[in-house]
């Protein structure tokens, strides 16, 4: 029997009057894996295409495949070259022991020790992610009778790329699970979020477990090593002290710098940037905005200058390559649903963003990186932003009819 | 006690909760309940002024010009928190360093507020004191489930008793930070609204707009 004939026999137990009709969200989701569901839009904006859900968050996951990529070599290449700067009585630990059982060493030098010592570490992190994401999303699918979507996948892959690879794994768990249900599920599931989920998994570990989400020691995951995320030198010693660590601008850019896991590589960003692009999944206009009023407000810092805070002489292009900056911009700031959705107010909310976010490096002393509460802080004001676009589209119109009457 | 004495003792427990129902008095429920010991006193401290408020202008009811009612109201209210903040100074004054001046917010706290115009204005003495009292509980009993939350796994304890012992002691437990700061409040007391809601399904409120379908037109 063809698969597709199996699902056809399988498919009335679990419709409505079937045995397991409850379970039918999960039924749902498993056929939809192998074959594209035939039910069409039955509710009004008829629109059609060909690019559906599915596709689109399908395009999203590809893109990030080249930060993925970044993430398990980079993480290999801070971990082993943390390893080689400790000398050999660091070296204990499970990985390690398999590194060195497979033959693959832990030289900062091999380009696949470097990757699988990453894989060793994003891999629980990403399993532990869809397992316990999973289990909620499921859960309400099937409690609440929607399908389960495969906007669950890019959140979860968004969700592991902004840790810090020493995150440990309950913590993933529980920052997920907040993410999915707090975040996404209580306001109706995907589609009806206004914030992003992944980002609020993410906010809720920042404030929860302050400890492993910021500092030195967190970024590379071995006992005793010490290393500054290059936005936290910057904002103790000024940008320009960088070199002095060994962080040239081409570091920052391609990413062999500590960070989150994914964050690190403008570079690996700005392919994904350019797929979401190409494929129209990211509309430009919330990255214009973005850039634009990252590279305005942080050039008038520039301008006004400070004796006492050396950020405030930060470049823009810096502020481009070093902490999550393009990550942000490329993955969350681009989300459509808790973005704004009016042509206009996709600039002013990208502006928004990344005003706010050179706002909360440079002028906030509390958190060195910005990109996260800034993301969230426009998401709750898109709607608003929306309202006021929309409200001034009526004015206008009501104006020119007022003069043809 | 009779079945409707009773019932305005305890209906504001859970059914008619003037937290989880009526949504009032949520910022002194964000402000005071990262501890329960603090939680415990403010809890008291609501319950008296909530009750003897409403005894006091049941009695003057009559003699209440309706149009100045909210003024002596607030004098009333107002004369019974500084003797409720002055009687914690003298006997707590750890924890009224720690309540600081949420004490002296009682008097804007909706539901004391809310009980004296909506039922004490209107009823007889006794009921208007159980009135108060019971609201009084009812909004204890949600600043104490918030407080458990807020204290056992923000800090690892309950009355600073220690339960879980935590990382930085040399036990097992890491403290959610989250949960000693304000808005987590928001979160549990949302948490629980949603759990109450679930188990009493006459709290759900109405649709405000449904997504149509094609089969309904």
């Amino acid at each position: 029997m063809s698969l597709r004939n199996y699902f056809h026999s399988m498919e009335p137990h679990f419709e409505k009057g079937g045995k397991y009709e409850k379970y039918y969200p999960i039924f749902e989701m498993v056929e939809t894996i192998f074959f594209t569901s035939n039910t069409v839009t039955k509710a009004a904006p008829h629109a059609r295409s060909f690019v559906d859900m599915k596709r689109v968050m399908t395009y999203v996951v590809i893109s990030t495949i080249p930060c993925v990529l970044w993430a398990l070599y980079n993480t290999g290449l801070q971990t082993n070259s943390a390893l080689a700067t400790l000398g050999i009585e660091a070296q204990s630990g499970w990985r390690i022991s398999l590194l060195q059982f497979i033959g693959l060493g832990i030289s900062p030098e091999s380009l696949v020790s470097n990757i699988f010592h990453g894989l060793l570490y994003f891999l629980p992190i990403y399993l532990t992610t869809l397992i316990a994401g999973g289990i909620c999303e499921v859960t309400f699918a099937t409690i609440r009778g929607h399908e389960v979507n495969e906007g669950f996948l890019v959140s979860s892959m968004l969700f592991a790329l902004t840790l810090p690879a020493s995150t440990p794994l309950w913590q993933v768990a529980l920052g997920i699970a907040f993410g999915v249900v707090v975040g996404k599920e209580v306001f109706g599931g995907t589609g009806k979020n206004f914030l992003n989920p992944a980002l609020t998994g993410r906010a809720f570990l920042y404030f929860a477990y302050p400890a492993y989400m910021s500092g030195d020691s967190i970024w590379t995951p071995v006992d005793g090593y010490s290393g500054a995320t290059s936005l936290g030198i910057a904002a103790a010693e000024g940008y320009e002290s960088l070199s002095n660590y060994g962080i040239t601008w081409a570091d920052a850019f391609f990413g062999t710098i500590q960070g989150s896991l994914g964050e690190t590589s403008t570079l690996a960003c700005a392919i994904g940037l350019v797929f979401l692009l190409l494929t129209k999944i990211a509309n430009y206009r919330m990255v214009v905005g973005c850039l634009l009023g990252m590279i305005i407000f942080s050039s008038f810092l520039n301008w006004v200058g400070s004796d006492t805070n050396p950020m405030f002489s930060m470049p823009w292009y810096w502020h481009l390559v070093i902490g999550s900056y393009a990550f942000g911009l490329v993955f969350m700031v681009t989300e459509p649903v808790s973005g704004s959705h009016t042509n206009l107010g996709r600039y002013i909310y990208g502006a928004l963003i990344g005003f706010m976010v050179v706002m909360i490096r440079v002028l906030n002393p509390a958190f060195p990186e910005g990109m996260m509460l800034a993301i969230l802080f426009g998401n709750i004001f898109a709607p608003l932003i929306d309202h006021f676009v929309v409200m001034a589209n009526i004015k206008r119109r009501t104006k020119f009819n007022v003069q043809t009457q | 006690m009779s079945q409707t004495r009773k019932q305005l003792l305890t209906d504001p427990l859970v059914d008619n909760n003037p937290i989880t129902l009526q949504v009032l008095g949520i910022c002194s429920a964000l402000a005071v309940t990262s501890s329960l010991n603090v939680a415990f006193v403010m809890s008291l401290a609501v319950i008296a002024v909530c009750g003897f408020s409403s005894l006091f202008i049941s009695f003057l009811r009559h003699y209440i010009p309706n149009s100045i009612r909210i003024i002596v109201q607030m004098v009333i209210i107002a004369s019974l928190v500084i003797l409720v903040d002055q009687i914690i100074k003298a006997y707590a004054y750890e924890i009224s360093k720690t309540l600081s001046v949420f004490v002296g917010l009682i008097i804007t706290n909706c539901i004391v507020m809310g009980r004296a115009e909506a039922f004490a204005m209107k009823n007889k003495p006794f009921e208007s004191f159980v009135d108060g009292v019971g609201n009084g509980l009812g909004y204890s009993l949600l600043l104490m489930s918030v407080g458990v939350v807020r204290e056992l796994f923000g800090s690892g304890s309950l009355f600073g008793i220690m339960i879980f012992e935590p990382v930085s002691n040399g036990g097992w437990y890491v403290p959610n930070g989250l949960l000693l700061l304000p808005p987590s409040a928001f979160f549990i007391i949302g948490f629980i609204i949603w759990g109450v809601r679930t188990w009493k399904k006459s709290q759900v409120e109405a649709r405000e707009y449904k997504i149509q379908t094609l089969e309904e037109h």
